[in-house]
């Protein structure tokens, strides 16, 4: 207990890091590009527009509101694929800093989930656009829709940290989950209802992945306009935080021979 | 003598690589290894058995040829590495000067660097902010602001790296070689910050080749040699023998 309290003053202390490498990354990735901010709302507007094209003439789903449906599931995923793949190399790749200087090395994976994060932040723009232009009625359970991102936060925290402190042992990590997360887009119900799948699948993604309970809950009040059920949102909080609970408990036993492989 | 008048203690501390060589990275070599039993990695040990107790106000320089662990040993100071056995126990706070401007990132300037390299030594931007002119007038760089930090060349990085880190005056100041880079006047003007520091009572740990400049500055010596101490005590002393090694 008292190893947690000294543990929060330590990350109390380093807060201002997590800030500044937050805005460094989100400062460098438009750098010198003309549209600057203006793409993290463009990108996905683009690649939905696509993906609608393409799913509207050459392979039909009976979804209603397909743009809605589908740009909704893109923006979770996209959270989750962007963070966790930042956070894989988020120790690696600030070596040079870990074998100079002392930081508690788990700030630059959190910072780097954080950012991913705010880059959410910036796309929820493109799905209000999107929202708008196919008519969604805007009603008061859209007020949830930050927890259901603050789940996929925490998500993405722990999953994060088991990736990086793995790939710092085996670099074969991130090829491993580069082929993870492309079989995990399509277990993924972002394009196609989940109702077309066979019913050993379809039962095996409602309990297994977590994306499902995420995406579900967003659309459940988007689409239908009523509060997510809760079974699901409980389910998405405990996945959550077990991931959580995992990712620091390897992290911290590992953390210690970091220097040894980086 | 009380724990409290040590500003560093380490005590029987040895540090263990893993040799390069054996190394294992991928999985093919993991399962290879694992079926021949070599898993085990092949151990290197960079400090063997090593104590030295530095009271408050001391300068100990720590001297060696290449490879003897005096880095490893500054490192471990810094909580950068831990002892694979025995302890180290640090009373204050530290400035590492290991490698001058580790935070920095050569996409951002200079002026957003300085906000960073600060939050990695753990001052907020508020406070960065009221020592920011400081820390610049130092540095000479007013001109350069702006510019990335690639196109600087490393003695302008150094000067920023070291403005920054001597901002507060720390407890225990470390510094590894990394005035080398700068040209004589900054050089100077860098061993005065450290006196001037030394003069509050700060502690030093100083790692130089230059024999001069350890009998200068520090007043205690440590001799690394091959990761054991060979030899500490006043520095006139050990340095004395280092260099008589040296030339044996």
């Amino acid at each position: 207990m008292i190893k947690f309290i000294e543990r929060l003053g330590t990350f109390n202390h380093y807060k201002p890091l997590l800030q500044q490498l937050v805005m460094k990354d989100i400062k460098l990735k438009y750098r010198r590009s003309f549209l600057g901010y203006v793409w993290s709302i463009l990108n996905p507007l683009m690649i939905m527009i696509i993906m609608v094209l393409v799913f509207s003439n050459m392979f039909r789903f009976d979804i209603e509101n397909f743009p809605v449906y589908l740009i909704t599931g893109q923006t979770i995923f996209n959270f989750v694929s962007e963070a966790t793949n930042q956070a894989l190399f988020s120790i690696t790749g600030n070596a040079a800093l870990l074998k100079k200087t002392y930081v508690p090395k788990y700030i630059f994976t959190v910072s780097k989930v954080t950012s991913s994060f705010v880059n959410t932040l910036f796309a929820l723009g493109a799905m209000l656009i999107v929202f708008v232009v196919c008519h969604v009625r805007f009603q008061i359970y859209m007020l949830f829709i930050p927890i259901i991102l603050v789940q996929v936060y925490i998500f993405c925290v722990g999953l994060g940290l088991i990736l990086a402190q793995a790939t710092v042992f085996f670099r074969d990590v991130q090829y491993i989950y580069a082929a993870v997360l492309t079989a995990w887009m399509y277990l993924t119900p972002i394009f196609y209802p989940i109702t077309q799948l066979p019913f050993e699948l379809m039962w095996m993604i409602k309990h297994f992945n977590p994306l499902y309970s995420y995406i579900t809950q967003l659309r459940t009040i988007v689409l239908d306009g009523i509060f997510p059920d809760p079974r699901l949102v409980i389910y998405g909080f405990i996945v959550a935080f077990v991931s959580l609970v995992i990712g620091t408990w390897v992290f911290m036993k590992n953390q210690d021979r970091f220097i040894l492989y980086i | 003598m009380r724990e409290n008048d040590y500003a560093v203690i380490v005590e029987n501390a040895t540090v263990r690589f893993n040799m390069a060589s054996e190394r294992i990275d991928n999985l093919k070599e993991y399962f290879v290894k694992l079926m021949k039993r070599e898993l085990m990695f092949k151990e290197f040990l960079a400090l063997k058995d090593v104590s030295l107790k530095v009271k408050k106000g001391e300068a100990w320089g720590i001297v060696g040829t290449n490879g003897s662990g005096k880095s490893t040993l500054l490192k471990l100071i810094c909580g950068i590495l831990k002892p694979y056995k025995g302890t180290v126990t640090i009373n204050g706070s530290i400035a590492p000067l290991i490698e001058l401007g580790a935070g920095f990132d050569g996409d951002l300037t200079a002026r957003e660097n300085i906000y960073l390299n600060g939050a990695v030594l753990g001052y907020d931007s508020k406070f960065m902010e009221g020592h920011f002119e400081e820390i610049v007038d130092f540095a000479e760089l007013q001109d350069f602001l702006d510019m990335p930090i690639k196109n600087y060349s490393s003695g302008m990085a150094a000067r920023l790296g070291f403005a920054i880190a001597t901002i507060v005056r720390p407890d225990i100041l470390i510094c590894d070689e990394v005035l080398a880079v700068g040209d004589y006047a900054f050089q100077q003007k860098c061993e005065r910050r450290m006196s001037e520091m030394r003069e509050f009572g700060t502690t030093l740990l100083y790692v130089s080749h230059s024999i001069d400049s350890v009998k200068e500055v520090c007043d205690h010596a440590l001799w690394l040699d091959r990761g054991t101490v060979q030899m500490n005590g006043k520095v006139d002393r050990v340095c004395d023998a280092y260099m008589k090694e040296l030339k044996e």
